[in-house]
């Protein structure tokens, strides 16, 4: 870079005066030597010093730069920037709420506004020094100088350029010397610049073109149709070593990576002191007769409530809410008696479409004289006659304990659609003779 | 080589009616560039150097072998689990930044406070910031688990269409420690331009003259270019002592801005700088003093200069010591019983050993420089500044892996155990470290020639360069 240039090619021509540099012995007489040069009227020119002389300046002339209010703009970008990213970004464009905190507020925003501005004035600062200072620049007539290597040392130089209009080969060093340079030398450059050779291009196109192949090749890779899946460098989590529902396994006999679970296993909460409540049968096979009820629990109001409670939503929309007409009310409009599907059902089988078996009557004798444990497996199994399925198992909808009790609020249906007037309570029957008209 | 004639042997003198000389060798120019620039121009490398630096990149070859295995099989390699979630490598992050404190609070504060001292360390303690950057950056990056996705933490437009979050102070960090990262490169390869320029014009070998000349961009020392580059010197140095002051409170806010006992204190942004500049100095020194013998730069690094940094490390110790106390003080204060618990916990529960190595290596072994013998004796300078820096490391240790292990619920506790992954990443982390630093003390001008060049041609009485 500081090499003599002339050397790296001598063939390149005749040489030519570029710029004439004393040698001065220290700051002080260089500070000396600057205004006189620069009373001279010189522009080109500049003093060289190991470090900055101070005051130099204003002995040469020099402007005060304007680095500092080229670093306040950036600074104010720089704010600016981080408050409007900020803003937009989480307020705007991508409002999430986390913690509760404001979309926008400018506590939270102080930090990185604060780096910013600082980020965009440091680089300012920077730029803004070697570009004002025109840095980089790694050819200058003084480098031609093997004398001026001492500026970064221990020397302290004037350089005055050729090009300055003042200039005169004669008259300038006439000038570096009645000053006190202690040397003064003239620096030459070849009068056309050295070029590099045509190879250097010729392989600096071929690096360019090279260099290019393996993007293409990637970028053909990615758009070409494959029938293999492509290639990902990175799995994230896309492809993980694990089956999932309903997959295929070689592993297992069956087939199948799902596993049954092992005979006699009882999933969590699941496990039954008494096999009498999970069945309705007792350990003989045959079906209980009374409700069995868990440890501590008590046949009450509240269990009879709850299985009313149960009933309405699960059973009353095809048996209806008192379990379907009794014998007692043939004659009646049969509709009364019947829940929202079985009306809709009849209607329409009625009218031709689709077939309707009507629910059993719940206060029947046939279905009353059924023990308890039946009534519990019909509620949980279903109704499968001959064949066609007429009423779905609700095992799955209603929980155990549920499923009893609606057992007993069955039986509660029963007693109350057969009782004679003799078993209504007094106040009742009072009650609702009086409402009669 | 000979050896320079040494004006003053001494100049440790506390006597206020002299101002006690820079550096003991003449206040020679040419003598300057010399001792610094024979460092790097030395035609065959010391073996020391070499030995040194085969140790210094084996462990940094351990630490990159540390991270590919972590980069297959993920960060349960480490010992991290949960509660502790965050563990050595944030305690790693947050020792290396702190270590990095000391060369842009020499280079910028002090520069402001026209701390002419400063000259013949700056550079060195700048180039320490920057590889202790470098190894904290490491941390952070490789955490996160998946570490190719490692640049979701910018904001950038993507097609996931979502933006990080500005509330958090994680990314406040991101971008605190970047920017540190970026002003301080800037603010070390600005100074360093000059001195480029002068091994550039020193250069033998047609090699040298072309690397350093590319990297001295062309400077010629013109009054021109001083002018743009003291102005742009100064305002990175105004803008450095702020940014200095920053990083390390907003790394402090990562714990402060949490919940957890122990962490959630408004104490933390001062203490944790505090102790920031505490490490860096400490690390300074322990770097400084075999250097200074080794590559015979006694006279430009003076026992003064030692002596100063010694007392800015026994000032920071006092603050750190300070703020171990009002801690305690203010868990009490607060009533809160967790708070109370976490620092109870801290000095007596199952990680006492590391909370009281922190106290003796951070607050009771600086004590001894109080005394000028220890300030001005290498030895003794050297076992306290390494002491301060273990003692520094286990600060880090005992803030988070203390309070992360016993929180809130007793029954969320847990504890932590580090893996051999953990230890080679923390070793690596110096072998990277000193790799970088013997590479810089190999190729690179070590102390700011032409910064003391000024500092010591001006008048002492009227000492105002800038």
């Amino acid at each position: 870079m500081a090499d003599n240039v002339p050397q790296l090619d001598s063939s390149a021509g005749a040489l030519k005066v570029a710029a004439a540099i004393g040698r001065f012995a220290s700051a002080g007489a260089l500070k000396a030597a600057a205004e006189a040069v620069r009373d001279e009227g010189y522009r080109h020119w500049d003093a060289h010093s190991p470090y900055p002389i101070h005051g130099i300046e204003r002995s040469m002339g020099i402007r005060p730069t304007v680095l500092p209010w080229l670093v306040f703009g950036a600074g104010l970008t720089g704010a600016a920037v981080a408050i409007l990213l900020q803003w937009w970004t989480n307020a705007v464009d991508y409002p999430f709420l986390i913690s509760g905190k404001p979309l926008f507020s400018l506590p939270a925003n102080i930090p990185v506004a604060f780096e910013l501005v600082i980020l965009f004035s440091a680089l300012a600062a920077f730029a803004g020094a070697l570009l004002l200072s025109r840095l980089p620049q790694f050819h200058h007539p003084v480098f031609a100088s093997e004398e001026f290597r001492r500026a970064t040392c221990d020397g302290f130089f004037i350089s005055i350029e050729a090009s300055d209009p003042e200039f005169d080969e004669v008259k300038t060093t006439g000038l570096l010397e009645a000053l006190g340079a202690e040397s003064v030398e003239l620096c030459r450059l070849p009068a056309a610049a050295p070029r590099l050779p045509r190879a250097f291009y010729t392989a600096a196109a071929l690096a360019v073109c090279l260099a290019l192949l393996p993007p293409l090749g990637v970028a053909w890779y990615r758009a070409a149709p494959k029938r293999q899946p492509r290639i990902h460098p990175l799995h994230d989590m896309a492809f993980q070593p694990k089956y999932k529902a309903q997959a295929a396994s070689d592993l297992f006999a069956d087939g199948r990576a799902m596993r049954p679970p092992v005979a006699g296993t009882v999933a969590r909460g699941e496990l039954d002191e008494d096999p009498r409540r999970a069945t309705g049968k007792d350990e003989a096979g045959n079906y209980v007769t009374s409700i069995p009820l868990a440890p501590g629990a008590a046949i009450d109001k509240a269990m009879i409530l709850r299985g009313k409670d149960r009933f309405r939503i699960y059973c009353a929309p095809c048996h209806g809410l008192a379990g379907g007409m009794p014998e007692g009310a043939a004659g009646e409009d049969a509709e009364k008696w019947q829940g929202m599907v079985s009306i809709r059902a009849a209607r329409r089988a009625a009218g031709g479409e689709g077939t309707w078996t009507p629910p059993r009557v719940l206060t029947s004798a046939y279905v009353q004289d059924q023990p308890d444990g039946k009534l519990f497996e019909t509620i949980s199994r279903g109704v499968v006659n001959q064949e066609v399925r007429t009423m779905p198992g609700y095992a799955v909808q209603i929980p155990r304990e549920d499923r009893w009790a609606i057992v007993l609020y069955l039986r509660a249906l029963g007693r109350s659609q057969n009782a004679s007037a003799g078993e209504v309570p007094p106040p009742v029957r009072e009650a609702s003779v009086s409402e009669e008209p | 080589m000979t050896s320079p004639a040494i004006a003053i042997s001494d100049n440790t003198s506390s006597d206020p009616r002299q101002r006690a000389p820079l550096i003991t060798c003449a206040p020679d120019c040419a003598l300057i560039t010399e001792t610094v620039c024979r460092v790097v121009e030395r035609e065959k490398t010391p073996l020391a150097w070499y030995a040194a630096f085969a140790v210094s990149s084996s462990f940094t070859v351990v630490m990159f072998l540390a991270i590919g295995y972590l980069f297959l099989r993920g960060v349960g390699v480490w010992g991290n689990n949960i509660p502790v979630a965050w563990a050595w490598d944030i305690v790693n992050f947050v020792f290396w930044v702190g270590i990095g404190h000391a060369g842009t609070l020499i280079s910028a504060i002090l520069f402001l406070f026209r701390q002419n001292w400063r000259t013949s360390i700056n550079r060195f303690a700048e180039a320490m910031t920057i590889f202790a950057v470098m190894c904290a950056g490491i941390f952070p990056a490789v955490h996160i688990g998946r570490v190719w996705v490692v640049y979701w933490l910018a904001p950038y437009p993507n097609q996931m269409q979502m933006w990080p979050n500005f509330r958090s102070p994680l990314l406040w960090d991101v971008f605190a420690v970047s920017t540190y990262a970026t002003v301080s490169l800037l603010f070390w390869y600005l100074g360093m331009i000059p001195d480029l320029a002068t091994l550039r014009d020193r250069a033998a070998s047609r090699w040298r003259k072309l690397a350093y000349g590319l990297f001295a961009l062309g400077w010629r020392g013109s009054a021109r270019q001083w002018h743009r580059y003291e102005r742009a010197y100064l305002l990175l140095a105004a803008l450095a002592t702020p940014l200095v002051l920053s990083v390390h409170s907003v790394v402090s806010f990562d714990f402060a801005v949490s919940q957890v006992p122990g962490w959630h204190t408004t104490i933390f942004p001062p203490y944790f700088v505090a102790g920031a500049i505490f490490s860096g100095f400490a690390m300074v020194v322990t770097l400084m003093v075999p250097a200074r013998a080794f590559f015979g730069l006694k006279e430009l690094v003076t026992i003064r200069h030692l002596d100063n940094m010694n007392k800015v490390i026994l000032a920071t110790s006092c603050i750190v010591g300070y703020a171990y106390a009002t801690e305690f003080f203010i868990a009490w204060y607060s009533g809160s019983q967790y708070e109370l618990f976490a620092f109870l916990n801290r000095a007596r529960g199952p990680y006492y050993w590391a909370y009281w190595t922190m106290v003796v290596c951070n607050v009771v072994v600086p004590q001894v420089l109080w005394l000028k013998k220890c300030r001005t004796t290498p030895w003794i300078m050297v076992i306290v500044a390494i002491l301060v820096n273990v003692g520094m490391w286990f600060e880090r240790f005992v803030i988070i892996v203390t309070s992360l292990s016993r929180d809130f619920l007793p029954s969320s506790w847990g504890h932590y155990a580090p893996t051999r992954i953990d230890v080679a990443m923390l070793l690596g982390s110096f072998g990277l470290f000193f790799t970088l630093f013997l590479l810089f003390c190999r190729y690179l001008p070590m102390v700011a020639m032409a910064e003391v060049k000024a500092a010591v041609s001006h008048h002492p009485g009227s000492d105002h360069r800038h």
